[in-house]
């Protein structure tokens, strides 16, 4: 789900506005991912258990047994949070709510007013953290890191929501955490993979370009994806993937996240623009992408134009709608058989507020949705995303034959391998608008080369650093 | 920033004013202590409408014109820049090109539309008196009722690969010149502009139609009797004829050239690369993306400038020979 590139709302608006269709869609649509069909802990058991992994030395962090009242802050528009909550007044009968919920854009206007007020929200959904956590506004969750042992989770999960002392995300004390996690990948179109003889999802990227120049041979579209102005560069989907398969995550993620004296333009990026590059003069992408928008993109692959499209978890439901049982997902391979795997992935992140009077239970919540069954379900059915948490807990499963099965899979895989990655469309306010989309443009109808564009994103990246 | 650039003209427009001329005598006319009070009436009139114009244009105005000397994202303190947000639009050459871009789409938002209004509007005065003149008037002017992201969509769709203008191209035996218009490089702009013609044809056709019906008949009476013709007609009575109304056209038009955005936003984006950036579009993407609102807003006082700079001789010319 889409607000899951929440420091990128800006940048990717368009396919914010097409996730969260996608979600209404998920919620009303007629192949809903169904109610959770394992057996639930019974709530009253759940009540007296206290949840997992407490710290070893200090009293476990609960809700406690007086009546707490919750002040929440949720985005207008998406389920899951409400759903949740719910659920979690079920299982903890003392806790109730007190919601308020905003449009994202007018939440992230309000947000560090809200964190300021006399009356600060526990719970509440960040668009962006760096400037909140400069003026004191969020707090450190550290503490609760160690009491309920999200250290021992993978530790991409985790990466985005962490501010250094020098203002930089990814590393550092921890200021939010995810309700759930989404996750990109391949989509490939099961008719058209078996017409090429993809029996398996392949392992390597020769594997996968062995099935793209079989595609085109065979008359197929090999690749649907956007790449117009208006939805923004689509083709930084694989240029991003291809990125990872031949060089290590953490640089991409240091040069999103701001590090000093990082660059994008380094020796293995300059490899994986060249495939793309490949890609484009082969003919894999279609001929008109740089006027192919998002949604257009979206129906004409689940019409059947394309083999592959690389997208996100949060169109699982709208794939499963409009081309029932016929679309899987995998993720990205690496350039070597068994290297680790990769994927663009955002948290759904929530932060409490420095001055929250129920700090300890919002924190306590945050880690039963993370790791309670039946929240774990919730957000499966609901937002088909990954529920992160411990990589030893077993993810939901969804309805037999759907993507989101697939993708769940999938998320399990790329998180064990701790292959999260935020977007390189994220990285600056406008590098997406201003940067990588001309340049991928420009690649497209061969004005540009690997190497130059490149050189010009980093260009545009200082630029805006600078201004 | 648009309201401001986009107002202006038009109290230009409306410059040539007999109200303040009888105003005037009447005033000389009248007591002086009465007069003084209608003068402070006619204040009160306006007051309300002042107080708007203040709040809503003059004062967005000046404000662009102070953040365009700051370094600001919109939330922190700004930082005094001086000038260097205007020598980075003066240099950066990816805003100059978006500067180049608004220029190039004069012509198919001003040139084309006011040569093909007034060829369409002679045709129609000549030979389509009746209802068929009607309804061709009412059909070219369609585009301007149409709200302009409707249209812009629309066209996306014409436009596209798949769609009716390729496969009239492909019908007649001319697959090889299709393409994505609005994606490629070399026709994007074009595609643009041509839907701006579009929008502004009808305009302009319209504009120039009334003005003719002040054109004293007798005079191509006159001139059929010695013998001209259309063409002889149309250069001799219609065009110096209709000086002033073709200045309001190629005003209004070329406004909507030089501060063109939503076509371009609902069509293409600024997209391919920057093949159809423009300031207009630019300056929204840097102030709410970018959070340079001192580079956006030093771009929208040089784009006023550049349409003050553009429009005033326009005005003067047209005026002073009209008069």
């Amino acid at each position: 789900m889409l607000l899951a590139f929440s420091h990128s709302r800006r940048v990717l608006g368009g396919l914010a506005i097409v996730a969260l269709v996608a979600t209404a869609c998920s919620g009303s649509g007629s192949t809903p991912t169904p109610p959770p069909a394992t057996p639930t802990p019974a709530p009253a058991t759940t009540v007296a258990t206290p949840t997992p992994a407490a710290s070893p030395t200090a009293a476990p962090i609960t809700c406690g047994t007086a009546p707490v009242v919750l002040n929440a802050y949720f985005e207008t528009g998406f389920d899951i949070p409400f759903k949740l909550s719910d659920e979690f007044t079920k299982q903890f009968p003392t806790v109730t709510w007190k919601i308020s919920q905003d449009q994202f854009t007018n939440l992230t206007n309000s947000t560090p007013r809200l964190l300021a007020s006399d009356t600060p929200p526990d719970l509440i959904r960040l668009p962006t953290m760096i400037s909140l956590v400069k003026d004191g506004l969020l707090m450190n969750l550290d503490k609760y890191v160690t009491a309920f042992g999200w250290d021992k989770w993978p530790a991409s999960e985790l990466l985005q929501d962490r501010v250094a002392a020098d203002g930089t995300r990814g590393s550092g004390s921890l200021y939010a955490a995810g309700l759930n996690y989404s996750m990109t990948g391949v989509f490939y179109n099961k008719k058209l993979a078996a017409q090429i003889g993809m029996t398996t999802p392949p392992t390597t990227v020769d594997e996968f370009e062995a099935l793209l120049a079989k595609a085109k041979a065979a008359g197929l579209q090999p690749i649907m994806q956007w790449n117009a102005s208006a939805s923004g560069g689509g083709l930084a989907f694989p240029l991003q993937n291809l990125m990872a398969a031949y060089g290590p995550t953490q640089q991409i993620n240091d040069w999103i996240f701001q590090k000093k004296g990082t660059t994008i333009d380094t020796a293995t990026n300059l490899t994986a623009a060249q495939h793309l590059e490949t890609w484009v003069k082969n003919g894999y992408f279609p001929k008109d992408v740089n006027a192919i928008e998002y949604t257009a993109s979206n129906s004409r692959f689940t019409k059947g134009e394309g083999v592959f499209t690389f997208n996100g978890d949060w169109e699982n439901a709208s794939m499963d709608k409009n081309a029932p049982g016929n679309v899987g997902f995998f993720a990205f391979p690496s350039a070597t058989a068994g290297g680790s795997l990769a994927a663009m992935s955002s948290p759904l992140t929530y932060g409490i507020a420095a001055k929250a009077k129920n700090a300890d239970c919002a924190a306590f919540f945050l880690n039963w949705v993370a790791t309670n069954t039946t929240a774990r379900q919730i957000n499966v059915a609901i937002g088909g995303s990954n529920p992160g948490g411990p990589s030893d807990l077993p993810v939901p499963p969804a309805a037999a034959g759907s993507v989101t099965n697939d993708s769940l899979a999938v998320g399990a895989l790329v998180s064990k391998a701790n292959g999260g990655m935020d977007f390189i469309a994220n990285a600056t306010g406008s590098i997406f608008a201003q940067g990588w989309t001309p340049e991928l443009q420009k690649l497209v109808g061969g004005k540009e080369t690997a190497a130059g564009m490149l050189k010009a994103v980093q260009a545009e990246y200082l630029k805006e650093l600078s201004q | 920033m648009n309201a401001a650039d986009g107002s202006m003209p038009e109290t230009m427009i409306d410059r040539p004013d007999p109200q303040t001329d009888r105003q005037r005598q009447s005033r000389r006319a009248l007591p002086s202590r009465k007069a003084r009070r209608e003068h402070l009436l006619g204040w009160l009139f306006v007051l309300p409408a002042l107080a708007v114009y203040a709040v809503f244009v003059l004062l967005p105005l000046a404000l662009t014109v102070w953040y365009s000397l700051f370094r600001w994202d919109g939330f922190n303190v700004p930082v005094w820049v001086g000038l260097a947000n205007y020598e980075n639009v003066l240099t950066d050459p990816d805003l100059l090109n978006t500067i180049f871009n608004a220029f190039r789409l004069i012509f198919f938002f001003s040139f084309i539309p006011v040569t093909l209004g007034l060829v369409v509007a002679s045709v129609i005065r000549r030979s389509a008196t009746g209802s068929l003149g009607n309804v061709a008037r009412t059909v070219l002017f369609l585009p301007q009722v149409i709200p302009l992201v409707a249209a812009g969509i629309v066209w996306s769709v014409v436009l596209s690969l798949s769609g009716i203008l390729n496969q009239s191209l492909t019908a007649i035996g001319l697959e090889g010149v299709t393409r994505a218009w609005l994606g490629d490089f070399d026709t994007a702009l074009a595609a643009v502009g041509l839907i701006g013609t579009w929008v502004l044809l009808g305009l302009c056709t319209v504009l120039l139609l009334t003005g003719m019906t002040k054109i004293d008949p007798a005079l191509y009476e006159a001139a059929r009797i010695d013998g001209a013709g259309a063409i002889q007609e149309f250069r001799a009575i219609t065009v110096p004829g209709l000086r002033q109304e073709i200045g309001v056209c190629v005003t209004v038009t070329v406004i909507a050239a030089l501060r063109s955005f939503d076509i371009v936003y609902v069509t293409t984006g600024g997209g391919p690369g920057l093949a159809t950036m423009v300031p207009g579009l630019d300056i929204y993407v840097l102030a709410f993306q970018a959070r340079a609102v001192g580079v956006a807003s030093a771009l929208a006082v040089v784009l006023i400038i550049l349409i003050l700079v553009l429009i005033l001789p326009i005005q003067y010319l047209s005026r002073e020979k009209g008069a």
